[in-house]
């Protein structure tokens, strides 16, 4: 046999070089597609040297349809598509965009708006007061069937008319002429130049939209009006963006292209920057391995931002032992949030004993934490202990039931409940059982209230108090999912809707907040979350906006 | 052979009916639904919802409508990604993972054969001994090790390669190792335990005692009936590969299928789970089939009547 031995390596050699051409072939294809992507991409930016701005998404957006976003992705991505209304700046405050000129009745409950008259559709019609009205109509038309559209019902009838009760000609906006929006709000809401930045109130093209549901689902059909154009749209493969040569401020954009690309391995992304083929880590875009966090944040290399987003564990107040406020304070007030984010969370992130994070604005400048400081209680184990005894014993109670921690599955989120287990069995001579479920069934679990303990955290739509207050403790809320109902917070959120003046209204807010953590220890807040991003040097104005999304639109390259 | 062919296709049929009602009964029997988001909806939109998805009707309408379009061709459009058909978005994905996959096949056949009969040649010698080391490691490490280390040494490290995507030729050379390693070191376990048995047959005995070369008598006599088990494999292989991996798909941000498999379930994208999974089993039937006509003309005994006798 030992003769045959040349033989099989010639075999071997053939059958390299054809497996050589397949992959050849295959190749072959692949880059006439990039090809043309290439020129597509170049062939726009007129004004001298070509700056682009590579990031990653970890998922594609849902949908680019004003209407039908609800997701991170989707708003960073529509923020340079589409331009509404007003824009919120690098410090959350809301600037004028399409909006030349907004004013506020007296009562606060009428806005007239005034719109620049030298905007563009890319498809070249102008943009009119008459979008936005039919965008808006659009949205809370039942049809639609819109996720979001609870973000119009500031708008007088906008409630009645999505829950099928009222009609379009109802509801509080009209285009009085070509440029001029008036808008009839419920209740006065002072933050309402904020919302206008939402990209649920941003307007769409009438005659696209019409007779084509799709129309925001492919880079052919869809029609904007922002900043920036969508070039190629592979789905979930990459989106590449680029500069509108008819945007009416073009001047303040500098990005020529911008690449996003779709890459769901945080590991991978990491790898990408690290090789120089994206420029940007973090908030929603990519994440930084969490093991990589410490000694980047260290050596300088990352920056830690704040983000709007209370991380946080639901008690089921309507089942023993967590009905029991007592018991509910003695769980929160047993666990050492510091350490968890030390050596757990591990970025940076800020203990939470209230649920408004700091980042959120307040009023005159300040944020609403610099105005009412959330410290509503303390870390101690004696009165925890003390606490937990007196509430078994009000509840008649020998000793405490069998209780769980419920989590959606998640390293991150196992390795923290370990943690608050362990601090409970040290801090309070308790046991603790943990249990996970995968998103969709964890979330059904919740709503329904089967759990004694449950994750939860919470993000903001605006940058208001509001949607830390009344979306959580309201026991009318569809998101209190502990189901915490205290009558007098109830009131005193209702009654912040109707305030006369936007002081009282915060005021009101605070005070519900605070009886909700500091009386009655609603839920038991664990931190305030960060993102932790890293940019290539020479990239400015690429921020964490006060939600915790990437804010690329205003970036520039030097 | 056309009987055979016939009652292949019919079974088919069979299975597939069975599959798409179990897919879809038990695709509605697992908690959450595609509409539900953590924010609360009020009860409206939930309701619209549900309305414009149809899914406000009992099962049995919701399973017949969904059978009736099927065979219409029309396999619904995507609960998450707005207005995408599912089988534009099957047929979008598919490109990549068919291209990566058959560059897989191709390498773990090639190099699965290669180490399998050199292994076999030299049984019991050092050639044997590095073949099987290789192909234990390649079993042992599974690809979501080799993937990212490679990624981290070959292309962040030495910048050989490029860290993700599939833009040039020599972007497919990672994706391709981290699949065909496992696959690799199967066939050629398979085809050294198969091929040591046949090399000690009277048969090549005889083809030896005839004077014939060494290489003749292995890829003549002893390769052709060594072959049987892995053409077996091959068809199983082909449909996993070709369909994608999540794993891979995932580290190297490839666009491909395999990522639909588990973000439909995890989304309850009703619609994409049944074109995912249909899609799966055309391509896993139509592989099996291939490698059962293969199998017919590779091994004259299954001609007769599919009697094998030893």
């Amino acid at each position: 046999m030992k003769g045959s031995f040349k033989k099989p390596t010639q075999i071997m050699l053939v059958l390299v070089v054809a497996l050589t051409m397949l992959l050849a072939a295959c190749s072959n294809n692949n880059n006439k597609g990039t090809d043309t992507a290439n020129n597509g991409g170049n062939s726009g930016d007129a004004s001298g040297t070509p700056k682009e701005f590579r990031f990653t998404l970890a998922s594609e957006p849902p949908s680019l349809d004003p209407a039908l976003m609800k997701d991170a992705q989707s708003s960073i991505v529509a923020s340079g598509l589409y331009e509404g209304l007003t824009r919120l700046n690098t410090e959350g405050q809301p600037e004028n965009a399409l909006a030349e000129d907004i004013k506020a009745s007296e009562d606060g409950k009428t806005y007239t708006i005034k719109i620049r008259q030298d905007a563009k559709w890319s498809n070249g019609d102008p943009v009119t007061a008459h979008d936005f009205e039919y965008a808006w109509k659009r949205a809370l038309n039942p049809e639609t069937a819109s996720e979001y559209a609870y973000m119009l019902f500031y708008l007088e009838n906008g409630e009645k008319y999505n829950s099928g009760k009222g009609t379009a000609d109802e509801v509080g906006v009209k285009a009085t002429d070509d440029y001029t929006l008036e808008v009839k709000l419920y209740t006065p809401a002072p933050y309402f130049p904020s919302l206008l930045a939402h990209y649920t109130y941003l307007p769409v093209n009438e005659k696209t939209v019409e007779g084509d549901p799709a129309w925001a689902s492919e880079q052919k059909s869809i029609v904007t009006n922002g900043p920036f154009l969508l070039k190629q749209w592979a789905h979930a493969d990459k989106l590449v963006l680029e500069k509108n040569p008819d945007y009416y401020d073009k001047d303040k954009i500098n990005f020529t292209k911008v690449t996003i690309s779709l890459v769901e391995d945080e590991n991978t992304v990491y790898q990408l920057f690290e090789t120089d083929k994206i420029d940007w880590i973090g908030a929603q875009a990519g994440s930084v391995p969490t093991d990589q966090t410490q000694p980047l944040i260290k050596s300088g290399d990352a920056t830690v931002t704040p983000v709007a987003s209370t991380y946080y564990y639901l008690f089921n107040t309507q089942k023993k032992p967590f009905n029991n406020v007592k018991i509910r304070k003695a769980f929160s007030m047993a666990v050492d949030r510091q350490n968890l984010i030390d050596n757990v969370a591990r970025a940076n992130q800020t203990p939470a004993f209230a649920l408004v994070p700091p980042s959120i604005a307040g009023a005159d400048g300040k944020t609403f934490r610099e105005m009412y400081p959330g410290d509503f209680f303390t870390e101690n184990n004696d009165e925890a202990k003390k606490l937990l005894a007196e509430g078994l014993a009000e509840e008649g109670l020998t000793k405490l039931p069998e209780i769980t921690l419920l989590y959606n599955t998640s390293e991150g989120h196992k390795k923290l409940a370990e943690a608050a287990v362990d601090m409970w069995r040290k801090n309070l001579g308790v046991e603790v059982k943990l249990a996970n479920q995968e998103w969709g069934t964890f979330l059904e679990t919740r709503k329904a209230g089967q759990f004694d303990i449950a994750r939860a955290g919470w993000g903001a739509d605006i940058n208001h108090p509001i949607n830390f207050t009344y979306d959580l403790i309201h026991p009318k809320s569809g998101n209190n999912d502990g189901k915490y109902n205290n009558p007098k917070v109830g009131e005193l959120l209702d009654n912040s809707l109707v305030a006369d003046t936007p002081a009282k209204s915060l005021d009101m807010m605070a005070q519900a907040e605070k009886i909700a953590i500091q009386d009655d220890m609603a839920v038991l807040p664990l931190y305030y979350y960060t993102t932790v991003t890293m940019i290539k040097p020479g990239f400015e104005n690429v921020v964490s906006d006060y939600s915790g999304n990437i804010d690329w639109v205003n970036g520039d390259k030097k | 052979m056309l009987r055979f062919i016939a009652g292949k296709f019919v079974f088919m049929v069979i299975s597939m009916f069975i599959l798409i009602t179990a897919t879809f009964m038990l695709m509605n029997a697992i908690p959450g639904s595609p509409l539900q988001s953590e924010k609360a909806t009020s009860e409206a939109v939930q309701k619209n919802l549900e309305a414009y998805y149809g899914l406000d009707k009992p099962l049995y309408v919701q399973y017949g409508t969904y059978l009736k379009n099927l065979a219409h061709g029309d396999m619904g459009i995507s609960m998450k990604k707005k207005f995408q058909s599912v089988d534009k978005m099957i047929g979008q994905s598919f490109g990549p993972s068919l291209r990566l996959g058959i560059a897989a096949v191709i390498t773990s056949v090639v190099v699965g054969c290669i180490l399998g009969i050199l292994a076999a040649m030299y049984h019991r010698r050092f050639i044997d001994n590095l073949a099987m080391i290789i192909a234990v490691i390649g079993l042992a490490i599974p690809s979501i090790v080799l993937a990212p280390v490679m990624q981290y040494f070959l292309a962040t490290k030495l910048g050989w390669f490029e860290v993700a995507g599939l833009n040039g030729p020599m972007d497919y050379v990672l994706p391709t190792i981290a699949l065909a390693a496992g696959p690799i070191a199967f066939i050629a376990r398979l085809l050294r335990s198969t091929m040591i048995e046949i090399l000690n047959a009277d048969f090549i005995k005889t083809a030896k005692s005839k004077g014939l070369a060494g290489y003749v008598i292995v890829v003549k006599h002893a390769l052709r009936n060594s072959l049987l088990p892995v053409v077996t494999y091959l068809g199983v292989l082909t449909a996993g590969i070709i369909t994608g991996s999540v794993v891979v798909e995932k580290i190297f941000a490839i666009p491909g299928i395999g990522k639909h498999f588990v973000t439909s379930v995890i989304d309850r994208d009703y619609p994409l789970i049944m074109g995912i999974t249909i899609f799966y089993a055309v391509i896993l039937m139509v592989c099996r089939f291939l490698s059962d006509i293969a199998y017919v003309l590779v091994d004259p005994r299954m001609r007769a009547g599919g009697k094998v006798g030893k």
